[in-house]
């Protein structure tokens, strides 16, 4: 981990970042020269309209992508050398990607948190799947199966099997996507908790402007390129920066539905590419 | 007679536990293409007059990971490397059966199964087979659960997917040959795939799913060698007809105890208005 003489520990350096889809037809910008830390406690809310990269970025991350241009460093190693490092990271998708007929209860779902960990007994290991259940709020529902609970409900399953590791850092990719207003609040309490109390580093990508205002201390705003990286109250009092943030979106939602249009009819047109994306 | 019911519960076991890790990953047809491999495999085997079930292993292992490898690479969608894999080995089959004049009883035996035929050194390689992929599966099954809920999440958790997959796809060849002395070549994917989907009816976590997929497995193995047995039919169909018969008795079962809770429902509404 890197530690800055004096200042608080960087857990996440994101240094000049860049990564284009090639094909044989075309080749297109996803992200393009990213660059911001992460430093412990900090609550990092990722903020871009659809399209911009944030998944893409978190793939980097994560290591799941590995021929990105640029330096990615988390807890000071390289993911993409050095796997043991993802052990203290726990990543939560976007809700819609959970198969909803698969047979596991909640309790072997969160149990997959520490699949391939070892624990000292396998009492102490169900009293830790217990307890994160617990914390999460659903200890009713543990012998339920993941598609009998509702769309929030398996967001906080999720969250469990994050929290059973005992990770550092955690990376929410638009948790609550499609998820009502009601839930989303409980959600959002449930992330400043962890963050507050149980310290953990947060890294959210979310579209929700309102929710990262209240929640986060950090912000990085991207379109493709870095817009904006710092204190969010920078971000969020600043009318003129929040005007072009929101042009841009705009733009870049009114590109991608076009794109999204014109590829019905066109094989050949890829509906991730925004071809104007100054901000 | 014994020896047949001892191999074909043995058999069904990790047909029904490996079986479950295919039908979740949506690879149902995985087993079918198998045996077809299998039975280009077997094909080598009877035309240079070695063991065909060894020829039939080797070959089978090395398609299977030959088509992850190639699914990996290159892309290519699940169901057609599947397809890639069955004509492949059908074809290859069917040439060198035809330049060695046809079928022969041997042959039979594989496509349709010989269960009561079945020697002692059949019994005990099954036994052991079956033994050894079981204490696999029950050192790996948590990854692999993992793996097919989420492979994604699996891989940033610091599993090595590609490995487990390997090894997982190096099982299931050796499940679906295994299996091929039971119900032969032509019917081994219903025996990976009915009791599962029987299972799963049952609405249940993980663990009682895959163990009562082994149970209706196993029940039906049995109770079809007997019967097939006593009425002397051909016992891989048989098996497969009581596999069928069961799934159909939980869809029957599961649906009436739904109209009846439904109405008894529409009842209680009713007098309480």
């Amino acid at each position: 981990m890197q530690i800055e003489e004096g200042s608080t520990p960087i857990i996440a350096d994101v240094k000049n970042v860049s990564y284009s889809y090639n094909n044989s037809f075309s080749s297109s910008i996803i992200l393009d020269n990213i660059s911001f830390t992460v430093k412990e406690g900090d609550l990092l809310g990722i903020i871009g309209p659809n399209g911009a990269g944030k998944t893409t970025l978190f793939q980097c991350m994560l290591g799941l992508l590995k021929d990105y241009r640029g330096e990615i460093t988390i807890f000071g190693e390289d993911v993409r050398k050095i796997k043991s490092v993802l052990k203290k990271i726990a990543y939560i998708q976007q809700k819609n990607l959970i198969d909803q007929s698969f047979p596991a209860t909640i309790n072997e779902i969160v149990s997959f948190g520490i699949t391939g960990k070892k624990e000292s007994s396998k009492e102490k290991e169900k009293d830790k799947i217990l307890s994160v259940i617990e914390t999460v709020g659903l200890y009713e529902y543990r012998n339920k199966r993941i598609g009998q609970l509702s769309g929030g409900q398996q967001q906080r399953v999720l969250i469990a099997k994050a929290l059973i590791a005992d990770p550092k850092l955690l990376i929410l990719d638009e948790p609550t996507t499609g998820i009502d207003q009601n839930t989303q609040d409980k959600f959002y309490a449930l992330i400043r908790k962890l963050n507050h109390e149980n310290n953990i580093t947060i890294v959210w990508a979310s579209h929700d402007l309102d929710a990262v205002g209240k929640l986060a201390n950090k912000v990085a705003c991207i379109n493709k390129s870095m817009f904006f990286h710092g204190n969010a109250y920078e971000f969020f009092e600043n009318e003129k920066l929040l005007k072009a943030y929101s042009e841009s979106a705009m733009q870049a939602h009114m590109h991608l539905h076009l794109n999204k249009h014109a590829s019905n009819n066109n094989d050949d047109t890829n509906p991730h590419i925004i071809k104007e994306n100054k901000l | 007679m014994q020896h047949a019911l001892i191999t074909g519960a043995a058999i069904s076991v990790i047909c029904s536990i490996v079986g479950l890790f295919l039908v979740l990953r949506r690879h149902s047809l995985f087993g079918d293409a198998m045996s077809h491999v299998a039975f280009g495999g077997i094909a080598i085997g009877l035309f240079t007059n070695v063991y065909p079930i060894w020829t039939a292993f080797i070959v089978s292992v090395l398609a299977a990971i030959g088509i992850t490898k190639l699914r990996e690479s290159t892309k290519i969608p699940a169901d057609s490397a599947v397809a890639v894999l069955l004509s492949a080995g059908l074809a290859t089959g069917v040439v060198l059966i035809s330049l060695s004049n046809g079928f022969t009883l041997d042959l039979y035996s594989f496509l349709f199964g010989s269960i009561l035929l079945i020697s002692i050194q059949d019994m005990v390689v099954s036994v052991v087979l079956s033994a050894a992929v079981l204490i696999v599966m029950s050192a790996i099954y948590r990854k692999l659960m993992y793996i097919t809920f989420d492979e994604e999440q699996a891989k940033v958790s610091g599993l090595d997917v590609g490995k487990l997959n390997y090894i997982f796809i190096v099982l299931a060849s050796i499940t679906v040959i295994t299996s091929i002395r039971l119900v032969g070549v032509l019917l081994i994917s219903s025996l990976i795939v009915i009791p599962n989907i029987t299972a799963m009816m049952f609405g249940k976590g993980f663990r009682k799913t895959a163990v009562i997929s082994a149970l209706v497995a196993v029940f039906s193995v049995l109770s079809g060698i007997m019967i097939s047995y006593i009425l002397n039919l051909a016992p891989g169909g048989t098996i497969v007809i009581v596999s069928i018969g069961t799934f159909l008795t939980t869809v029957i079962t599961k649906y009436s105890i739904g109209v009846v809770k439904g109405k008894t429902g529409k009842v209680v509404f009713s007098m309480m208005d």
